[in-house]
């Protein structure tokens, strides 16, 4: 079976995270930089599935600037098969929609039994690109599974929805997104690091696709303006001295709280 | 019946199975209105469409369309069907669905079938000289963007309980929607185990007052203690990521970064030390009051009202302050 995984490089959500000013863009210079965790643990999802079945090969397939590379390979460490990394100029502030297409067609390029992607990016938070992925792809997409079960040809497991929760099933190929449900990712060991490093790593450019960006033929989405907010800054701070639940109940009445 | 408005927006609703519209269509439509004309599709099960198109109408819809799928067990594909169908015959400046789990999916596929440009998790629309434009809060409130389309309409997630306006109700004027299925492959829903109501406790997207619980709380029968006080605040139940990851309470609850994000007009944080990512859904309440032992928790530097202390013995005599004014 050939599994491919859907990772993104994010600002690491635990530094300062800034929007360029000028082109409402990520500005990758503000902090460090991780593989989003979503992405980790859809990794281990793969990784699981490739330790009790001994044909499954595991490709992680990513979209993002070359520097993208180094966070990439950590699914190769982790113990994924080879890694596809899309890298061109022209994607530079690529909307849902482009993204969505150019990973559907490394996808369909590499083919796939099953493509396995987070539900929920930290920094896009769109939680769109797998769906957009699997209209694409043309095959079923079972989204936000917070349990997976991959046997006999299908894909199942469990769908939270407003109002309760669906078990949801697609035979393969199939695209499935997973939620944090799903257990935390292996770290990579010493032997992981060691072997990553002689594992196929493909780089691809829009031309390698046979994608053109036409912006006079395909709507995009465009950033209109963007503002920073003023940080939120501390108020009052007491210390409990045997009153404080009293003192907080006449601040809450003071203020209109209750 | 054709002749839609031109400054048409068409707010896609699933409609429960028992034909109810669910907790965000006011606020969809509410927020359609403030960028055009709000027009309704609901997709229904079959038998249940008038019952939603009235309730449509009620939340202010100027003209319903009614699809009634047939097909309840697959996943996505026919409500994608029905929206297609109704963009065809309404020709909005803007679709607006749901951000929720279901919201984004037919939001994603309609975009993807039509070439439509997708404005993901917004908190408002409106229209300015060139058209609709959505916007967002980035960044955990940190960033205020806001996006548009380059030219054709513009496909909106709307977070729930983002948008206040509520619109007077409409004279009903509905009609049913002819949808050919497409036929593409989808996944299969094999059961649906409903969320039973445990209480009366309104829902967290969109409450105006949150009490939300951390680790500090040690246990899932302390975690009660967040309810107690929620009651007595009628207010929303939310949680850490941390709480959630011990069994305390479910996914559903967890508020910041990777789960839900709150505007509320009171947020309490319980034993929660206030990381980044819970911020990140947070620190947009009006009013922040925090409760936890630790002087140095990082919460702190955004409340409003901070008690440095033990929560088990703040949180009871809050309770009791309370119901003493009752
Ligand atoms: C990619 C990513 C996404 C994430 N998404 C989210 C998210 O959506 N939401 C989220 O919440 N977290 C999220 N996190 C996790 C986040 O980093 C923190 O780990 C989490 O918020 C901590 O929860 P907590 O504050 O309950 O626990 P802790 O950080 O352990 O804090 C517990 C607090 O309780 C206090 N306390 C203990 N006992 C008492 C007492 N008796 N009285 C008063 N105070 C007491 C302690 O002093 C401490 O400050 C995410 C992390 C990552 C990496
Ligand atoms: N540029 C990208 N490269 C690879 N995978 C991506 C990319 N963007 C989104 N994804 C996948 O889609 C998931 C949801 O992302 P998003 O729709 O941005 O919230 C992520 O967890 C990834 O699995």
């Amino acid at each position: 079976m050939k599994i491919i995984v859907l990772v993104k490089e994010v600002p690491d959500t635990y530094g300062d995270r800034k929007l360029s000013l000028q082109t409402g863009l990520a500005d990758r210079g503000a902090g460090d930089v991780v593989l989003d965790e979503i992405g980790e643990r859809a990794v281990e999802v793969a990784l699981r599935h490739a330790d009790s079945a001994a044909d499954t090969t595991v490709t992680v397939l990513s979209m993002g600037p070359e520097s993208a590379a180094a966070t990439v390979r950590k699914g190769l460490q982790m113990g994924a098969t080879d890694a596809v990394h899309v890298v061109d100029d022209e994607l530079v502030g690529a909307d849902l929609t482009l993204t969505a297409e150019v990973l559907a067609a490394a996808i369909r390029r590499a083919g796939f039994d099953l493509v396995i992607a987070g539900n929920l990016s930290t920094d896009g938070t769109g939680g769109m690109v797998p769906v957009m992925v699997g209209e694409l792809l043309e095959v079923p997409t079972l989204t936000g599974l917070a349990s997976v079960n991959i046997e006999g040809g299908t894909v199942s497991g469990t769908r939270g929805v407003d109002g309760g929760v669906q078990q949801v099933t697609a035979p393969l190929p199939a695209v499935i997104s997973i939620t944090e449900a799903l257990p935390d990712a292996r770290m990579p060991n010493f032997k992981g690091i060691m072997a990553a490093k002689k594992k196929p790593f493909e780089t691809l450019s829009l031309a390698d696709l046979g994608i053109t960006v036409d912006p006079a033929s395909q709507a995009r989405s465009i950033m209109v303006s963007v503002a920073e907010k003023p940080a939120r800054e501390a108020g009052i701070k007491i210390v409990d001295e045997g009153d404080a639940g009293t003192k907080l109940a006449e601040f809450l009445v003071q203020n209109r709280l209750v | 019946m054709t002749d839609f408005a031109a400054d048409s927006i068409l707010v896609a609703i699933e409609a429960t199975p028992a034909g109810d519209l669910g907790p965000a269509a006011p606020g969809l439509l509410g927020a359609a209105a403030q960028a055009g004309t709000p027009v309704a599709l609901v997709i229904a099960a079959p038998g249940t469409g008038d019952a939603a198109a009235a309730a449509a109408a009620e939340a202010g819809a100027t003209r319903v369309l009614i699809a009634e799928l047939a097909n309840t067990s697959a996943l996505g594909v026919p409500a994608a069907d029905a929206l297609v169908a109704a963009a065809a015959l309404v020709r909005p400046d803007a679709v607006l669905v749901n951000n929720s789990a279901d919201g984004r999916d037919l939001a994603a596929r309609f975009a993807i079938r039509t070439g439509a440009v997708l404005a993901a998790d917004a908190v408002g629309v409106r229209r300015d000289e060139e058209g609709v434009v959505a916007d967002h809060s980035v960044y955990g409130g940190a960033f205020n963007a806001v996006s548009a389309a380059t030219f054709g309409p513009l496909v909106v997630t709307l977070r729930a309980g983002s948008v206040d306006a509520r619109l007077a109700a409409q004279p009903l004027s509905a009609e049913k929607l002819e949808v050919v299925p497409s036929g593409r492959p989808a996944g299969t829903i094999t059961a649906f185990e409903e969320e039973t109501a445990t209480s009366s406790r309104p829902d967290l997207r969109g409450a105006a007052r949150v009490v939300s619980g951390g680790r500090g709380l040690g246990s899932e029968e302390n975690f009660a203690l967040v309810d107690r006080l929620a009651d007595a605040l009628g207010a929303a139940v939310g949680a850490s990521r941390a709480a959630v990851d011990a069994g305390y309470i479910p996914y559903a609850h967890q508020v910041g970064q990777t789960g839900v994000s709150v505007s509320p007009q009171l947020y309490v944080a319980l034993g929660i030390s206030g990381a980044i990512q819970h911020r990140a859904g947070m620190q947009t309440a009006k009013t922040i009051v925090a409760i936890n032992k630790d002087a140095d928790a990082p919460i702190f530097d955004i409340a409003d009202f901070g008690v440095v202390g033990d929560l088990f013995t703040v949180v009871p005599q809050l309770i009791e302050a309370l119901e003493a004014r009752k």
